[in-house]
């Protein structure tokens, strides 16, 4: 009976991938793109990772989205789609693909058995960690510097971006993010949603510790109530080179850097935290990368520069 | 067959799909939505990897699961700096697949 369901979502997924590459428009592309990300959110649940499922759902298709479909707003004018390789040649890629496929699908249907597990060891020392959330401990306990290094990557990649801006532009405000003519609707709910979306964010935060949350997800949260101010013109984006802004961007993995170097005499070694304080301290290191991710992914979708900073 | 069985073939056919959109478009936006295709698809192995490894009372195994958390941030990252490129090659006038240079729209301050 429930095998019924996935076979149902599979093809709904299928779909959605087929027009993602065949659609003629690029718009159409995009949105085929999103659809899919949300149904991949489901199949999480499905695979019983409520954590990915979160994160899938808000950056995955939410974020991506946004940036995608900002682009196609730029893109637009520009009819020419390129002119796609002969028949011959698509049916060679046809195959080829084909069989990387089918080499994947072998792969899935022979598992080594028994199935490779960390589980047990995660299990092992939670107590320690004090945290009832394994992916939680995971993420800033075993495998913490796996995150301060993807918060590092977060950064840089925000100083790439910021670093597209011409040099007459550079330290300026980002191309502004209001619709050309927000409609009633969207005014109302940039005025209406940002409380609760704020509240959802701090509690997938403050819940991600020992329940399915976490410093992403309430961070995506964050940056979406953000940007749908910015989209409703209720509020305009800061200056790249606002002080305040950048000190938040840095907050979180400065505060992360800070932490894991006190482990060499709090702890015994970066990045370990003395067992009797370990839930406080990745509690506060949460909150601030939450903040600082909640500003990175909002400048990210933002963009570069692209106005002169005033004097 | 479990439900994790059918969504890895699922994700092979998404990898697949993926693969094919990146040879077949010459426009760079539509090779940067295929290769997200294919990311999705690679995500959901991990997806697969940690319902098989269920064990010690979780329901998945929880290293896989916070590796993809870690890899759909990443991968959003790299889209946002990609796309941010296209943009301004196109602004910049260079020659690229997407046709010819347009004037840029909200230079103006």
């Amino acid at each position: 009976m429930s095998l019924v369901v996935d076979l149902f979502m599979v093809l709904l997924i299928l779909t959605s991938a087929v027009w993602t590459v065949l659609a003629r428009d690029r718009r159409d592309a995009v949105i085929a793109f999103i659809v899919l990300g949300l149904q991949l959110s489901l199949v999480w649940m499905r695979l019983m990772a409520v954590d990915v499922a979160l994160t899938e759902a808000a950056v995955g298709g939410g974020a991506t989205g946004l940036v995608l479909l900002r682009a196609c707003a730029r893109l637009q004018p520009v009819e020419a789609e390129g002119r796609l390789p002969g028949l011959r040649a698509q049916i060679a890629a046809g195959l080829l693909c084909a069989g990387v496929g089918v080499a994947l699908a072998a792969v899935i249907l022979a598992p080594a058995a028994p199935a490779p597990s960390l589980a047990p060891a995660v299990a092992a020392h939670m107590d320690e960690v004090g945290l009832k959330n394994p992916v939680t401990v995971v993420l800033l306990a075993y495998r913490a510097l796996d995150t301060l290094l993807e918060k590092v990557v977060l950064v840089l990649g925000l100083i790439g971006v910021w670093a597209l801006a011409p040099d007459l532009f550079w330290g300026g405000r980002p191309a502004s993010l209001r619709a050309a003519s927000p409609s009633g609707t969207l005014t109302f709910l940039a005025r209406v949603l940002p409380p609760v979306g704020v509240l959802i964010g701090v509690y997938l935060v403050w819940n991600g510790a020992d329940h399915p949350g976490g410093t992403f997800q309430g961070g995506t949260v964050l940056a979406a109530m953000w940007l749908l101010v910015m989209m409703a013109g209720l509020g305009e984006l800061p200056e790249t080179r606002a002080l305040r802004l950048r000190r938040l961007v840095a907050v979180g993995p400065a505060l992360f850097i800070a932490v894991g170097l006190a482990g060499f005499w709090m702890a015994d070694g970066f990045l370990s935290y003395p067992p009797e304080y370990a839930k406080p301290i990745i509690v506060a290191v949460e909150v601030a990368l939450a903040l600082s991710i909640a500003v990175i992914l909002g400048l990210m979708v933002a963009g570069p520069a692209a106005k002169e900073p005033e004097r | 067959m479990t439900p994790a069985t059918l969504y890895g073939l699922c994700a092979a056919a998404l990898v697949a799909i993926g693969l094919f959109g990146l040879i077949l478009h010459p426009t760079p936006l539509r090779k940067v939505i295929s290769f997200n295709l294919i990311g999705s698809g690679t995500f959901l192995f991990f997806g697969i990897a940690a319902r098989r490894g269920a064990a010690a009372g979780f329901l998945g195994d929880p290293v896989p699961q916070a590796m993809v958390i870690t890899g759909i941030v990443v991968a959003f990252a790299a889209t946002a700096l990609a796309v941010a490129l296209l943009l301004r090659m196109l602004e910049a006038g260079a020659p690229t697949v997407d046709g010819p240079p347009e004037q840029p729209d909200d230079l103006s301050p």
